[in-house]
């Protein structure tokens, strides 16, 4: 244990601290992001409890049939959903190369990441408004505020949506930090954080996935 | 944790508008906090008249705010006044001076750290939380009136269909915003309070205001996003033509529910009410101790009750919602669950009343406000069991009780306990002494008021006079009652008119009061003993290494040793003069443990 005296202001005097085991070795980032995702994953409880209560309480889910509302595509956001398992494991693999200090890895790895996010992002605009190819929900009757089916369906895949919109930002510029060099020698810190949103993001989107298409 | 000592800013804005310094910050939470509080006060004495002198003018707030009726206030007028009212107080007034005042303040500066882990986090966190009060004000400004839908913000109430106009809607945005504030001030707190203590400083001698504020933020972070998501989904009800709590003929072909919003809400709302206690029991706990120069009586135990009471919260929100027909066994359930919360409250409760036991009491004015929140606390507590056990809540259900034990137990025992820490560390922020005497008319005057009238609201709700009514005298049941509601609000008038005797005294002191000593209490936490008042920018030169935990007064050795009755958290105590120097830290146990 020591303590340095600040005497010169600026950037001097850190208080260099006891390697006490009662501190642990977490970087206070990283605890931060933990706490931060417990909460998060209040959020997205209570929104899903919203869902199983509005759907135990209803008569047929989906509710009526005169409004015909389409089933939600399972094949497809399968399809989704496996890439976003992709996507972390490729994250894995950038914090991997990151304890090692590969630039050239962490780049690849974190690209590839990206690359899932943004594929995924595409596919829900797919999903909800037929970017790409056919309808979309959207125009084959799946209208928000139409029922508590397609109300829950959009707030909840919507607020996870923007999850991964945030996650892709998040990961793009931990790559351009990368790519510049923060991360050759071996603190992998960073990345470690980041892959800890990601992570989370992708084990939500099972719960989601599970709850509001398989069930 | 490397902390660096940063540069003071000296330009005015980022030295006072956009700091990033702890300290300003809690100044900033404070300040706003106590605009609200008396915004929310002068709302309650509105409220108070119309039940003292019901559909009469009232005076100067009502020449000022409600012309159009020339003073008097109409019933959706009073709907909007005790729902804003209730909204104000708890997340504009007591959150931030509590949480966001003395959170900010006492974390960094008692666990001795240069500031919090994120202060531009902390920054943030705190212009988040003014961008939500100014959707409150909005509010106030809607042409339709301001929210009307009661402080739960119950649906259908809360809906277009209940209150439509701009006004709710505001409040459930301005609900949105306050909470982003608080997870993002919550996990600040947990971070700094885990990796930003001292050196020495093990959990076991942090102080238990930092107990308090650190199990409060574990609170914030888990159950306010459960908030955010009721507020959410209210606001797109009213916003984007969802139904999520709109039921029956209203939608037509498939609703929502309404009772959805009751769990969300109370998932959140039982945690909330420990949200604010809990800093109240923190700083009590060490306040009692300081003032009685005796150590906290079972440190540990109340830790671990305050752990308990923390762990229960999450469990017993049904408590709220015994009248909404839910399965008996159920209600059975949250029944005991609530009745389980007593104990570790008596726990804590006890080891007040054994800490200041037979100890040489210091009446002075943070110490009074500290013996006064325990009484409140305790007569609240006590007429809570009657709303907890669902056979008497049958009938104590929407009275006036319950608002009296609400503002017993959670307004007035955060109340007395924020201004036990306002007069406490008011020398730390601000370098000045306030003035005892006004403070002692100021604690006088709020507890025994505060007795009678929310006393009163006990009595009459007991008797049977429903809360929220307009005009309580038009059933003839109640208009007995007049003389007693009467009363209670000349009771509250006074209450109000006291509080003026500190806005005098805060303002007085900060301008020209006395210049405060380092240490002018006499205590042993860091902010006192190493700290000068108000404390420089980084807070500590030297980061200190401590070796026992923040109560330990009233040892013959020391006093003899030191001709004081404390030892600081760092200094090398007894042992260390004593017995052979070479041999280490002391143990903090081996002196002057109970
Ligand atoms: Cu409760």
């Amino acid at each position: 244990m020591s303590a340095t005296v600040a005497e010169h202001g600026e950037h001097h005097g850190p208080a260099e601290w006891s390697k006490d085991a009662h501190y642990g070795r977490a970087s206070a980032g990283k605890i931060a992001m933990w706490i931060f995702l417990l909460s998060d994953g209040f959020s997205f409880g209570g929104l899903l409890l919203a869902y199983g209560i509005l759907r135990a309480g209803a008569k047929a889910w989906p509710p009526d049939a005169s409004l015909h509302e389409p089933h939600l595509g399972i094949n497809f956001t399968a399809g989704l959903t496996f890439l976003l398992i992709c996507s972390s494991v490729t994250m894995v693999l950038a914090h991997d190369a990151a304890v090692h200090g590969d630039r050239k890895k962490i780049i690849r790895y974190l690209a590839l990441t990206v690359l899932g996010g943004v594929g995924f992002l595409c596919g829900q605009m797919q999903e909800y408004f037929g970017l790409f190819h056919g309808e979309g929900l959207i125009k084959e009757g799946l209208v928000f505020g139409g029922s508590a089916y397609a109300n829950t369906f959009f707030v909840i895949t919507s607020f996870h949506g923007l999850h991964v919109l945030t996650g892709t930002i998040y990961l793009f510029i931990t790559l351009i930090a990368a790519i510049r060099g923060k991360y050759d020698n071996g603190n992998h810190d960073g990345i470690e954080i980041a892959g800890l949103f990601w992570h989370f993001v992708d084990l939500v989107w099972i719960l989601v996935f599970t709850f509001i298409y398989l069930l | 944790m490397e902390q660096h000592i940063h540069p003071e800013p000296k330009a005015f804005i980022w030295k006072y508008v956009f700091s990033i310094d702890h300290k300003v910050i809690a100044k900033q939470f404070l300040w706003t906090g106590l605009m609200f509080l008396a915004l929310g006060g002068t709302l309650a004495m509105m409220i108070r008249w119309q039940w003292a002198y019901p559909k009469t003018a009232v005076p100067v707030v009502g020449a000022l705010f409600l012309s159009h009726t020339g003073g008097a206030i109409t019933p959706p007028t009073y709907t909007s006044i005790f729902t804003m009212h209730g909204l104000i107080m708890i997340f504009w007034a007591i959150t931030p001076i509590l949480i966001g005042a003395f959170g900010n303040f006492c974390i960094p500066l008692m666990i001795g750290a240069r500031d919090m882990a994120f202060p531009k986090l902390n920054m943030y966190s705190y212009w988040m939380f003014f961008a939500s009060s100014v959707l409150v004000i909005l509010s106030f400004t809607s042409q339709l009136g301001a929210a009307s839908a009661g402080w739960t913000t119950y649906p259908p109430l809360s809906t277009n269909v209940g209150a439509p106009g701009w006004g709710q809607t505001y409040m459930a945005l301005a609900i949105f915003a306050t909470g982003v504030s608080t997870i993002m001030g919550g996990i600040n707190y947990i971070v700094t309070v885990i990796r930003y203590r001292a050196p020495g400083m093990t959990w076991f001698r942090l102080p238990l205001t930092i107990w308090g504020m650190w199990l409060t933020a574990i609170l914030n972070v888990l159950f306010v996003p459960v908030l955010g998501s009721a507020a959410l989904l209210l606001s797109l009800d009213r916003l984007a033509g969802t139904h999520f709590f709109v039921a029956g003929a209203a939608v037509g072909i498939q609703g929502g529910d309404p009772m959805l919003f009751q769990h969300l809400f109370w998932i959140f709302g039982h945690p909330e009410v420990y949200i604010l206690i809990l800093p109240v029991w923190g700083i009590v706990g060490d306040i009692l101790s300081f003032f009685s120069r005796k150590p906290a009586f079972w440190y540990k135990g109340s830790v671990f009750a305050m752990i308990a009471v923390t762990v229960l919260s999450a469990v017993v929100y049904g408590h709220h919602m015994y009248q909404t027909g839910m399965a008996p066994l159920l209600g059975l359930g949250f029944e005991m669950l609530t009745l389980a919360i007593s104990v570790p409250a008596v726990v804590l409760f006890v080891n007040w009343l054994n800490t200041i036991w037979k100890g040489s009491l210091r009446l002075e004015v943070p110490m009074l406000f500290a013996l006064g929140m325990v009484f409140v606390f305790g007569a609240g507590g006590l007429t809570g069991l009657l709303l907890g056990t669902i056979s008497t809540d049958i009938y104590l259900h929407d009275t006036m009780y319950v608002v009296g034990h609400f503002h017993l137990t959670m307004a007035a025992a955060s109340f007395l306990g924020s201004f036990s820490a306002l007069y406490f560390w008011f020398p730390k922020m601000y370098g000045k002494q306030m003035d005892q005497n006004l403070g002692k008319v100021h604690f006088w005057g709020s507890v025994v008021f505060i007795t009678l009238v929310f006393g009163g609201q006990l009595v009459a709700g007991y008797s049977g006079q429903h809360r929220r009514l307009f005009e309580p005298y038009q059933y003839t049941y109640i208009r007995h009652l007049a003389p007693l509601n009467r009363w209670t609000s000349f009771a509250a008038f006074a209450l109000g008119a006291t509080q003026l005797i500190f806005v005098v005294n805060f303002i007085k002191s900060i301008l020209m009061g006395k210049k405060a000593e380092q240490n002018p209490w006499h205590v042993s936490t860091l902010e006192w003993t190493h700290c000068a008042s108000p404390p420089i920018y980084h807070n500590f030169d030297i980061v200190p290494t401590v070796v026992r935990g923040a109560h330990e007064y009233a040892d013959p050795a020391v006093k003899k040793k030191f001709g004081r009755d404390y030892l600081d958290q760092v200094e090398p105590g007894l042992s260390a003069v004593d017995e052979d120097s070479s041999a280490g830290m002391p143990e903090p146990e081996a002196i002057g443990a109970e």
